[in-house]
């Protein structure tokens, strides 16, 4: 099949039409023109077959060679992965700036994993033994973090002939060989698989466990389970790169993928500089040993634009495979979808809404289903997970264009971005009345069990605040908080409370930025213990002024930043002063009454 | 452009449509090629290739295609993809909007002719933007300051004083403690001629002109060069800066009338048109000219845009400012009101945003107060904002002291700290401590965003200057 020659007969931006090319097959990689751009078949006709081009075309010209590989777009996956920087078709990045310099230019063939670097291998079956995809036949400590289970591709089955004694080797070197019907097979470190067909697993689990994201308007309120879909839509300015790099930073992942889909080059910099710096909140080492990020940024070409998502997914599922909890981050799908548009238009398909081709729905469930938790495969059981949340730009903020509405019937967390709370710097700008997350149900058990029973509670209470004040707000609007009765203003002062001092959380704040579950929880009781006590107070006829002028006020304000460590300390000390300060007051309104 | 063509020549022109022709009977044409195309009466345009088949080509004629037809117009292929040249000259020049020299000088002699479409910075090589530019003006510095190496775009209206604004930074902006190799890349795209003599004589009477490049397309120039104006300001400041390490400011002006530009060739090419018949492709487009800004380790010079574009009928949601807005790191936005009240400049600070200001502030670089200062002086104007539009609704009878004091605040707030000359230049410390001196009009148990050490330390309450002591 390879090597076979085809001719350009026609170049419209990043599509290029082949003649000559019978036989050729669907997302089939080739080669165009005398540069060797990397393509991809998306459209066959008879013996012409439609190719997106990966690379800037300019300077293609009609009747250049078409080189046809034979093999679809695949991603090289085993140890090097981790720390590293690629483009959307698994090209690394420092490699490139090393081979080409500061700036990108076509025609740039590199392999993705390092092909010199040597790594400490420890096999762990032996001569003899039966394995089957997905067992693992050794062991590299690729990071401090990570480590990486070298596993049978999920095709060979057979009888281990040879295994690669402990010791140093490189990606390509044969570590084993395993005996199989079909024969022999060599197996390296690393394996190949195509970006756009999901790796197989055993079968799907229902998610139990949650995402603990450090963010406590998620965690609380709208929890992200393990294996679950997620997503953050909002228009510009609303936060959500910012909210991405957080969950990419927090999230108790074992490995995180984060995609820079046709966003800025700028936040790439930003998170090459910042993630070497910070450290695991768990393990105390640099959250990059744990990082895999796929950088195409918006004026890198489109087609490789629409191919990261897939090159982001596919690494997700080779550590899922592994028994590893994995978390992508897609900044933005939006982007993403606007490549399709835009080769859709190109191959003068039928738009359907917005110029969006008619598949945009089923492009975009079919890769959100490739999140999940399941029991993957190999003989021995394990289970992984692969957490997606994707990020959505919606023209002009509107929720009700495309994009936003096909991701909103697949996905089971919804983090609504709200550009008001957004200008009044209210961060994160997620709207709590808006959002969802329908994996609570699932989740609950664990929080009851795992931080307390009182959770659930707690946190139905605090919505129910909130809830309550928008419907005082509308009064308020119409005629003034003066016709309010001290009850319902102390109903305004709780909201105030949870909005202020514990769903606003600093991103960027040393302490603040992280938030663990335990600390989310002793938080929220201060504050329904002050509204609690606030209420009942009023009702017994105290002025409601001289109960937010109390100390403690002050002092919930500031609890936010206690360290993790000194948190449950703070909010027990707070507690007791809330309630020797509603005792005095009781005394002295009482000794002013008699 | 070049003058070497030594491309083939046809006179096979099949059609004319609007900015586009299409030629028969081509060979060996390469996509993204410039095209040299004759006229009739012997007038010399540039053009692209846009889509090239067997036997076929499309071009876009960036001069227009007025006076074209389809029998003795001639068009040559030349063979390369446009490009400019490059050299040092080329400060203190000005050039049309295809870049011929218009001012009367000699033709750059070119140190080296470089693709005006660029190539993108490698996201590993870009070194993330952390240096303060002090603009002077009070709004930008203290709220939503810029760095260098950002793409920050005005948002603004018709009718807005966004030049002035633009020139005053223009004029303004530096890093404070540092003398460095500056330039000015000034792009016009479909502005007056009026416009392009206000920034052509404001450079010129601080003596500045040697140290700008101007490229200027007017109104009523054609419209389709303005596709390639800001690419050739984006060259030229890419030269100065990596290759001379200078530090440049380019201004592209109006955004909007670049996209329309695109819509044009969208509309003459039939293709889908996606939001107000906008290409889809736009956002793309538009990176491609935004995403060349930015610094890059191991070189010292820096590219910072600053982009002005007016929103038709002030709407922030139209696709040109929105998309826009996705891709520039933040916005500045003037607002028709403020102007109609007199402040200036008119910056409402509530929707404008500096996304790399955290880095680009704070101890050794601003001051340590500056994040808090600046989130209390946001939250307090906010507050006071959504005041006002309360008390025209119930009256201002019914607020409570409190709410009177964010009120008054708010007042305050924009005829002090936003509002200032278009020459005065204010430093980060007098912005801040102006920050202050607002701040102090609110009882002190309202600073809640700023660090209690801060407001021992700052707030004029404790600092001990008589005059501001009896302010508080």
């Amino acid at each position: 099949m390879s090597g076979k020659l085809g001719t350009i007969v026609r170049i419209a931006g990043p599509v290029v039409t082949a003649s000559g090319m019978l036989g050729a097959q669907m997302y089939e990689l080739v080669m165009v023109g005398e540069e060797k751009l990397i393509g991809e078949i998306i459209r066959v006709e008879g013996e012409r077959a439609t190719i997106q081009v990966y690379e800037e075309t300019s300077g293609l010209k009609p009747g250049g060679p078409v080189e046809r590989t034979g093999k679809p777009l695949s991603v090289e996956l085993g140890p090097g992965i981790i720390g590293q920087i690629y483009d959307g078709i698994q090209r690394p990045l420092p490699s490139a700036r090393k081979l080409v310099g500061d700036f990108f230019r076509r025609g740039v063939a590199i392999p993705p994993l390092d092909r010199e670097k040597k790594w400490k291998f420890t096999p762990k079956v032996k001569v003899g033994s039966w394995v089957t995809g997905g067992d693992i036949l050794g062991e590299v400590p690729e990071t401090p973090l990570v480590n990486h289970r070298i596993m049978v591709p999920p095709d060979v089955e057979g009888k281990v002939k040879r295994i690669a004694d402990e010791g140093e080797y490189r990606v390509a070197d044969e570590i084993a060989v395993v005996e199989t019907p079909r024969g022999d097979v060599s197996l390296p470190m690393y394996q190949t698989w195509p970006v756009r067909r999901a790796r197989p697993y055993k079968r799907k689990l229902p998610p139990t466990t949650p995402l603990i994201t450090g963010q406590r308007i998620i965690d609380v309120f709208f929890p992200m389970a393990k294996g679950g879909q997620g997503s953050i839509p909002g228009g510009f300015g609303t936060g959500k790169t910012v909210m991405l790099h957080t969950i990419a930073q927090w999230a108790d992942a074992n490995v995180i993928v984060y995609v820079g889909c046709g966003e800025r080059g700028n936040e790439m910099a930003e998170v090459l500089e910042r993630f070497p710096k910070l450290q695991d909140p768990r393990s105390g080492r640099p959250l990059m040993e744990r990082t895999v990020l796929i950088a195409n940024t918006s004026n890198m070409p489109i087609a490789a634009r629409e191919a990261s998502i897939y090159t982001g997914i596919t690494i997700c599922e080779y550590f899922r495979d592994m028994g590893y909890d994995v978390a992508l981050q897609a900044d933005s799908t939006s982007r993403w979808a606007e490549a399709l548009r835009e080769i859709s238009g190109r191959l003068e398909e039928m738009p359907g809404e917005e110029g969006y081709p008619a598949y945009l729905g089923s492009r975009l469930s079919e890769f959100y289903e490739r999140a999940g938790r399941v029991e993957v495969l190999g003989s021995e059981p394990r289970v992984g997970s692969i957490s997606v949340v994707g990020a959505v730009s919606p023209p002009g903020g509107d929720f009700s264009e495309p994009v936003t509405q096909n991701t909103l019937r697949i996905i089971k967390v919804f983090w609504g971005l709200d550009k008001t709370l957004a200008e009044k710097r209210h961060f994160p700008a997620i709207n709590w009345l808006t959002s969802y997350s329908l994996y609570w149900e699932n989740l609950e058990e664990w929080f009851r069990k795992n931080v307390s029973e009182e959770w659930p509670e707690l946190r139905a209470k605090a919505m129910e605040l909130l809830q309550r004040e928008e419907e005082l707000q509308e009064i308020v609007r119409l005629v003034g908080p003066d016709a309010l009765s001290d009850a319902q203003r102390a109903i305004l002062e709780g909201a105030r409370m949870i909005r202020e001092d514990f769903l606003m959380q600093s991103a960027y704040h040393p302490i603040d930025s992280y938030c663990s579950p335990e600390k989310s929880y002793h938080m929220l009781r201060v504050i329904i213990k002050f509204y609690e006590r606030m209420k009942a107070a009023v009702d017994r006829g105290i002025p409601i002024k001289e109960i937010i002028n109390l100390p403690v006020v002050e002092e919930i304000a500031r609890m936010k930043l206690a360290t993790i460590q000194e948190a449950v300390k703070v909010c027990t000390e707070i507690e007791k002063h809330i309630d020797e300060q509603f005792e005095k007051l009781y005394t002295t309104v009482r000794r002013v009454v008699a | 452009m070049s003058t070497l063509i030594t491309g083939r020549e046809y006179s096979t022109v099949r059609e004319i449509a609007g900015p586009l022709l299409f030629v028969e009977r081509t060979t060996g044409v390469a996509y993204g090629e410039v095209v040299k195309v004759t006229t009739p009466s012997g007038e010399e345009r540039t053009g692209q290739v846009l889509e090239v088949g067997e036997g076929f080509a499309v071009v876009q004629v960036f001069e227009g295609t007025s006076g074209l037809d389809v029998s003795t117009t001639m068009v040559k292929f030349a063979g390369e993809t446009l490009k400019f040249p490059v050299s040092m000259d080329i400060m203190g020049r000005i050039f049309d909007g295809s870049g011929k020299p218009v001012d009367g000088g000699p033709e750059v002699i070119p140190e080296d002719e470089w693709d005006i479409h660029g190539a993108p910075i490698n996201p590993y090589a870009r070194a993330y933007p952390s240096e303060f530019i002090q603009t002077g003006l009070s709004s930008i510095d203290g709220m939503n300051t810029l760095v260098r190496g950002q793409k920050l775009p005005l948002f603004s209206g018709s009718g807005l004083p966004h030049n002035m604004v633009a020139a005053q930074i223009a004029r303004q902006a530096k890093v404070p403690g540092k003398e460095e190799e500056f330039a000015v890349v000034f792009a016009a795209m479909g502005i007056t001629a009026d416009e392009a003599r206000f920034f052509r004589e404001d450079f010129e009477k601080r003596g500045a002109m040697d140290k700008v490049v101007m490229f200027v397309n007017l109104a009523d120039d054609p419209a389709i060069e303005r596709l390639i104006t800001p690419r050739l300001a984006l060259t030229s400041a890419e030269y100065l800066a990596f290759q001379y390490d200078m530090h440049v400011l380019v201004i592209l002006t109006d955004m909007t009338n670049y996209a329309e530009a695109l819509r044009e060739i969208s509309a003459a090419r039939e293709e889908v048109p996606g939001r107000r018949g906008y290409p889809g492709y736009m956002y793309t487009d538009l990176a491609t000219i935004y995403e060349r800004a930015g610094r890059i380790h191991g070189r010292k010079g820096s590219v910072t845009q600053m982009p002005i574009l007016t929103m038709p009928h002030d709407d922030i949601t139209h696709p040109v400012p929105d998309l826009t807005g996705y891709i520039t790191e933040g916005q500045i936005y003037l607002e028709r009101g403020l102007h109609m009240r007199g402040i200036y400049p008119p910056i409402n600070v509530l929707p404008s945003l500096s996304r790399l200001m955290n880095e680009g502030i704070g101890k050794g670089k601003t001051r340590e107060d500056h994040r808090q200062v600046a989130d209390q002086l946001y939250y307090a104007y906010a507050e006071g904002r959504s005041l006002r539009e309360l008390v025209a609704v119930i009256g201002e009878e019914a607020l409570t002291e409190r709410d009177r004091q964010y009120l008054d605040f708010a007042d305050r707030y924009e005829r002090e700290f936003v509002n200032q000359g278009p020459y005065e230049d204010r430093d980060i410390e007098t912005t801040l401590d102006l920050g202050w001196k607002l701040l102090s009009s609110l009882p002190e148990g309202e600073l809640k965003r700023i660090d209690p050490a801060y407001i021992k330390k700052y707030h004029p309450k404790y600092r001990g200057k008589p005059e501001a002591g009896k302010e508080a």
